[in-house]
């Protein structure tokens, strides 16, 4: 409300002094400072919109703010940052993290660009397998998650417990076992359709006769796999490595409701370790030198991306 | 030596038949023209000769080998598409080698062969760049080339100049014929443009509707059609056709009373058309002009007349509502809605059935 109280202000401010003081101005000066006049809004919102976040987590993270011990949150410098740096979570929150990103974006790509092959073909029943490949994406992650964790990973109650069951096996308790494992093919399972909905729409692009000229210089089906149908992927699998990445860095609800970060740090990522220091240890400093920390590794990430990936995308092919 | 033998060959999709039995014998060194309205099955016949459609029925016979089940590859023929299809990840010479490389061919061999053909299409400075850095006539040299390297019996073309603009389609069709000249292998072209057709052809086959209509040299296709569906395919503008019905046939000739004017008669031998038959008679741009009003075969109006320079088409309406074209290299002017007399070349004129056969 503040904000836009003193824009009006400016306004009519500027206004009275344009119509005043310059008599007759020339037609390209005005149109300029109007054009840039216009847009001040919503820059500043933006503006407000980032900076004010950002200016509370960093004053929070330079004091000492805990909500069990309520007093005078003093300034205590870098102390947050160096607590959570040393924290024991910390090395496994990156390390998960990173072994998350890579492994659901290995998995996504290499299955999603045979899947979207395997399909591209036309078939009896089409229509229902695509639909049924793109629905994963629809489902909510707390969800698809529940479903995973008590019908299908579940010692007792599940289906893989009821497969090894039935060929005598001891079924395995998926979460206590393969904890990082569980949380990877759920997260792959989410994001398979994205990348398969990105890869179907590449492929329908790829040239007919390129493929025909393909066959008629000798190639087989893993020759025009190889040279043709991949070289063509190449960009919508660096939008989806790009996207995909943005996303999994922050993941939180399928580990919050599956395993809860456990056992021990074993599935703790960087945005749960925030998430519990803040509003499990009610640590508000801590955790916002934690997400301070998180956005520095996420500008690392996102430039070394961007200068790989984005000159894929800029690219004209 | 490349000696393509084409028997009874059909393609059906689900009901409809796209080729309705096809016969056409392609001898060594030929240049073949598929000329034909857009539908008549010209591209879908060049693509069954390449393996790209299966065929229903019927038979392809490359040098006394049954080549109709063969994919694509073991033809021994190469192709070059409309839209060029090179590989755009790759650079000329990777697109030019690409065929070498998946059959295991030496790197030395490979190398030298793409060299040779870059020599033959003036591509050497080209070599290293991509198809998108590449002009459209670059592309469509680069597309030839890749069939030029792999030495294939029989080169086919599908409307390969149709994506360039006027001048460089002109350019190309005469390097086209020089590269035919020079290579001497069997060539089959595939266009729905006569002018192609007429100038690149030692063969054309003039297809319509899945079937053959008339196959030999341009010159004996446009001075003597098979049908009447040939003589006004062929020729730029169009041939006008005259309705009449015959009035007597005899040594001198056939009397042929047209719709709309005085009888004419036709230098020709007899022929077993009774008299009363009606008959098209069929008449190139070229063949008519223009007379006084008294003097000509016919009374016509002028509707429209277009000057091009080096010839004039005017377009005429008889009064029975017939349309005349015709070309003349004078510049007389004529105004619209003046009433003409049109004088006809009856050595030069045709004569067809109501089914369409010819008759003269």
């Amino acid at each position: 409300m503040g904000t836009s109280i003193t824009m009006s202000n400016t306004n009519q401010h500027n206004a009275s002094a344009a119509s005043t003081k310059t008599p007759l101005p020339t037609p390209l000066k005005p149109r300029k400072s109007l054009g840039s006049f216009l847009v001040t809004p919503s820059v500043l919102i933006l503006l407000v919109w980032m900076i004010v976040p950002l200016a509370m987590t960093i004053y929070f993270s330079l004091i000492r703010y805990n909500l069990l011990y309520p007093g005078d949150n003093e300034l205590v410098w870098l102390e947050n940052f160096e607590f959570f740096v040393t924290d024991d979570g910390f090395f496994a929150g990156i390390s998960n993290t990173l072994i998350l990103v890579g492994s659901v974006l290995v998995i996504t790509v290499a299955m999603g660009v045979g899947i979207s092959v395997l399909i591209n073909s036309s078939f009896w029943g089409q229509g229902i397998v695509r639909v049924l490949l793109i629905s994963p994406f629809f489902i909510m992650p707390t969800v698809s998650s529940l479903v995973w964790k008590n019908l299908i990973f579940h010692p007792v109650s599940g289906v893989l417990a009821a497969i090894w069951q039935f060929f005598g096996a001891t079924p395995i308790d998926w979460f206590t076992t393969y904890p990082l494992l569980s949380i990877i093919i759920i997260v792959a399972w989410q994001w398979l359709p994205f990348a398969i909905l990105l890869f179907v729409t590449a492929l329908q692009s790829l040239d007919q006769e390129q493929q025909e000229a393909a066959r008629l210089d000798g190639a087989g089906s893993w020759s025009i796999f190889y040279y043709l149908t991949l070289p063509h992927l190449a960009r919508p699998i660096a939008v989806v490595v790009m996207i995909e990445t943005i996303f999994l860095l922050s993941l939180f609800a399928e580990i919050f409701t599956t395993t809860g970060g456990g056992p021990g740090y074993e599935t703790t990522n960087l945005a749960y370790l925030i998430y519990s220091q803040a509003l499990l240890q009610f640590d508000v400093g801590m955790a916002s030198a934690g997400g301070l920390i998180a956005v520095i590794l996420a500008n690392i990430a996102a430039f070394f991306l961007v200068r790989v990936i984005g000159k894929n995308l800029t690219d004209k092919p | 030596m490349a000696y393509l033998d084409i028997k009874q060959l059909r393609k059906a999709y689900n009901e409809t038949e796209i080729l309705k039995g096809i016969d056409l014998e392609i001898n060594d060194q030929e240049f073949v023209v598929f000329v034909g309205p857009s539908g008549c099955g010209k591209t879908t016949l060049l693509r069954s000769i390449a393996g790209l459609e299966e065929v229903t029925s019927g038979q392809i016979v490359l040098d006394s080998t049954d080549i109709t089940q063969l994919p694509p590859a073991k033809r021994d023929l190469a192709m070059v598409f409309q839209s060029y299809a090179l590989y755009p990840h790759m650079s000329v010479k990777e697109n030019m080698s690409f065929a070498l490389k998946l059959a295991g061919i030496e790197k030395a061999v490979i190398e030298k062969k793409v060299k040779e053909t870059a020599e033959i299409l003036e591509l050497g400075p080209l070599l290293e760049r991509k198809p998108k850095d590449l002009s459209g006539g670059q592309r469509q040299r680069v597309a030839i080339g890749r069939a030029i390297v792999r030495n294939p019996k029989v080169f086919l073309f599908d409307e390969p100049l149709s994506n360039l603009d006027a001048a460089l389609r002109i350019q190309m069709r005469l390097e086209l014929a020089k590269l035919h000249k020079e290579l001497k292998t069997t060539m089959i072209y595939v266009t729905h443009d006569q002018v192609e057709a007429m100038t690149l052809a030692d063969k054309v086959v003039l297809l319509n509707q899945g079937k053959i209509e008339q196959i030999g040299s341009p010159l004996d296709l446009y001075t003597k059609p098979a049908n009447k569906f040939v003589a006004g395919f062929l020729g730029m503008p169009r041939m006008s056709f005259l309705d009449g019905k015959i009035v007597s046939s005899g040594t001198e000739g056939i009397q042929v009373q047209l719709a709309a004017g005085e009888n004419v008669s036709l230098p020709t031998r007899e022929t077993s058309l009774s008299t009363g038959t009606p008959v098209s008679l069929g008449v190139r741009p070229e063949h008519v002009s223009i007379s006084d009003v008294a003097n000509g075969h016919l009374q016509a109006r002028l509707e429209v007349s277009e000057h091009l320079g080096s010839d004039t088409y005017y377009y005429v309406k008889t009064p029975t509502n017939e349309s005349i074209t015709i070309r003349s290299d004078n510049q007389n002017k004529v105004n619209d809605n003046e009433a003409v007399g049109l004088q006809l070349d009856l050595t030069q004129c045709h004569l067809f059935e109501k089914e369409g056969n010819r008759i003269y």
